[in-house]
């Protein structure tokens, strides 16, 4: 969660200076759901994702150093700089994709989740969405098909309560997302997605469903965005949280606290840990920075597999 | 060994071959075999061979997943305009994340629909919209307008590593023809000369390459003699083969049932104008259907399609023997 957490703090910073030159959005605040989900999973795992994907990508396990390449448009980006933030696509990791379009890939998860089924194999697949999404057209005809076919597929909706600019309310009259699927009748659960631990009991059950090639499930997490919708967001359509209420949902802190409290980290581990982060991204800004712009003609020749 | 059968099972044959030969075929859709007696059903499974909901979304991007999971997946859609209900999926994810990936996956995937069914299905059922799918890189369109072709075209974008839109004329889906038994294979991007000629070069796509043919049929008796040139794939579009014909026979005549702004044929005459300019004798000509929406009424229908009569003017004048329209 720290290599998360400071990765996208000093992404902000490098997009106010420009290094960083394209649309941005940051998680800030919902790192804990990533963490908890993706480091259940395995290499060989689907995860897709939206246009907030950093953290499902690092958490995933795609390097810092390409993905801060890929950020900033480099060579050695993870997708040699053709994709950029919204469109991150690591396979070796399972990151099977962020899209721009908010749900857009809901069915393609589909897709990879009935090739479970038709491979016998147990890799899951899980895809990640806001609440904005759930009111498209593509989430409840994803949802219909999942649940008619028992896909093993896992959704994992992050409900920061914010949809883009405006809030839940003024997009659904159902606050739950969990309750927006209960007549399908597959499990559904909602948990405070601030809670790391509580997340990860919730994922690890529905995980276990998954595997055995059983589904659809939906894991509803209640988070918090502590960033605009985007990197330079002026914000104005909502008030600044109070520091206090921020370190109530902040997820790392909330960790942090819980780990020294039950004894299970000391104070220092956990500064070595986020030290340890620190270093690893300074490292990787220099690997972005000494990483040289994609060749222009490389453009003409991915765009079909011969 | 060919024998003759209709288009339609021209298609279907060739899903059958290619779901034998290749165990990741999958094929689903709306109505696709409802009964168990399907002989799809019957010789594949309800596993590869399945029903869909009402769900153009979800069916074509679940082909995308199945197709990033190594799978090669082929939508059944009925009607080409229902991909309009899609075009996310379709024209936004499925040729774009190959791209985007830094070419780290592929999408082989097919959307199979069919397309130009003037028949009185009117404004919704009749379109012929694959020009708008000629702007998005990635994604490949094909156009079979024989039934040989429809099967060797089927084949190719079922081992094809892109997306394609395999679109079926609906005009003529119970035209018969020769067609290959057994693994049958048409390269995309290779233009067929039907009919070779050295005074004029018909480009006819779809249901218009029989109209050029019986047109051309026509001139030849005013003696006239025109070379007709089927595309068979819009992406990719075979230019080589048409900027030859015209060097040859200096004067093109396009003939398209879609409608002209935006269309096949302003890209074809694009084309055209720009690579094969100090060929051209006379303006290009192009008969395509007009830019309205396909009206239900039937001689209004009749009106704003190219037929053989509008193509047999277009030559004409091309070659001078009539005056040139607004």
């Amino acid at each position: 969660m720290w290599r998360i957490r400071l990765f996208e703090e000093r992404v902000a910073q490098l997009k106010r200076t420009l290094q960083v030159h394209g649309l941005i959005h940051l998680s800030i605040g919902g790192e804990g759901v990533a963490a908890a989900v993706c480091r259940q999973l395995r290499d060989n795992d689907a995860v897709y994702s939206g246009h907030r994907a950093h953290g499902h990508a690092i958490a995933k396990g795609t390097p810092l150093n390409r993905l801060m390449a890929e950020l900033m448009g480099r060579s050695d980006g993870v997708c040699k700089g053709l994709g950029g933030s919204m469109h991150l696509v690591d396979k070796e990791h399972g990151f099977m994709g962020a899209t721009g379009v908010v749900g857009g890939n809901l069915p393609l998860a589909l897709g990879t989740a009935l090739t479970q089924h038709l491979n016998g194999t147990d890799r899951v697949t899980v895809v990640f969405f806001g609440d904005g999404a759930v009111q498209a057209g593509h989430t409840g005809e994803s949802i219909n098909l999942a649940a008619l076919w028992r896909l093993p597929v896992i959704f994992v909706c992050e409900n920061n309560g914010m949809a883009e600019f405006t809030s839940r309310e003024e997009h659904s009259t159902i606050e739950r997302v969990s309750d927006v699927v209960a007549p399908y009748g597959f499990e559904r659960t909602t948990v405070n997605g601030s809670d790391v631990p509580a997340v990860h009991h919730a994922f690890a059950r529905f995980l276990q469903t998954a595997r055995a090639g059983e589904g659809p499930m939906l894991l509803e997490c209640v988070t918090y965005r502590r960033r605009g919708h985007y990197e330079g967001d002026p914000e104005r359509y909502r008030d600044p949280v109070a520091e206090q209420e921020w370190a109530e949902r902040d997820p790392l802190a909330r960790l942090i606290d819980f780990g020294i409290g039950d004894d299970l980290i000391d104070g220092r581990t956990a500064d070595a840990i986020e030290r340890e982060a620190a270093e690893e991204i300074e490292q990787a800004v220099r690997f972005a920075r000494d990483s040289p712009f994609p060749e222009p003609e490389l453009s003409a020749q991915l765009v079909y597999a011969k | 060994m060919a024998r003759e059968i209709p288009y339609i099972a021209a298609v279907q044959e060739a899903i059958r071959v290619e779901m034998e030969r290749d165990p990741t075929v999958v094929f689903y859709g709306q109505d696709v075999a409802p009964s168990d007696e399907d002989p799809l059903v019957q010789a594949f499974g309800r596993d590869r061979v399945r029903v869909s909901p009402i769900s153009e979304t979800a069916e074509i991007g679940m082909a995308v997943g199945l197709a990033l999971a190594g799978y090669r997946p082929v939508v059944e859609l009925l009607m080409a305009e229902f991909m309009l209900v899609a075009m996310n999926q379709v024209v936004n994810e499925a040729p774009r994340l190959r791209y985007m990936s830094g070419g780290q996956v592929k999408v082989p995937a097919v959307f199979k629909a069919g397309y130009g069914f003037t028949a009185g299905w009117a404004g919704q059922h009749t379109g012929s919209i694959y020009g708008m799918f000629m702007g998005f890189p990635g994604l490949k369109i094909a156009l079979p307008s024989t039934p040989a072709d429809a099967k060797g075209l089927m084949a190719a974008a079922i081992r094809d590593d892109n997306p394609v839109c395999y679109l079926i004329n609906y005009l003529l889906v119970l035209e018969h023809g020769d067609v290959p038994e057994g693994e049958y294979v048409v390269p995309f991007g290779e233009a067929a000369v039907r009919r070779a000629g050295s005074d004029v070069t018909i480009v006819a796509t779809g249901w218009t390459v029989g109209r050029a043919l019986a047109a051309a049929e026509a001139l030849s008796s005013e003696g006239i003699d025109a070379e007709v040139i089927d595309p068979r794939t819009l992406n990719p579009l075979d230019t080589a083969t048409i900027l030859s014909s015209v060097e040859k026979t200096g004067r093109l005549v396009i003939a398209d049932q879609g409608t002209r702004h935006g269309g096949a044929s302003a890209v074809i005459a694009a084309e055209v104008a720009e690579h094969g300019f100090g060929s051209l004798k006379a303006p290009i000509r192009q008969v395509t259907a007009l830019d309205v929406t396909v009206p239900y009424s039937e001689p209004m229908e009749a009106y704003v399609l190219p037929n053989e009569e509008k193509i047999a003017g277009a030559v004409r004048q091309v070659l001078g023997e009539a005056p040139v329209a607004a």
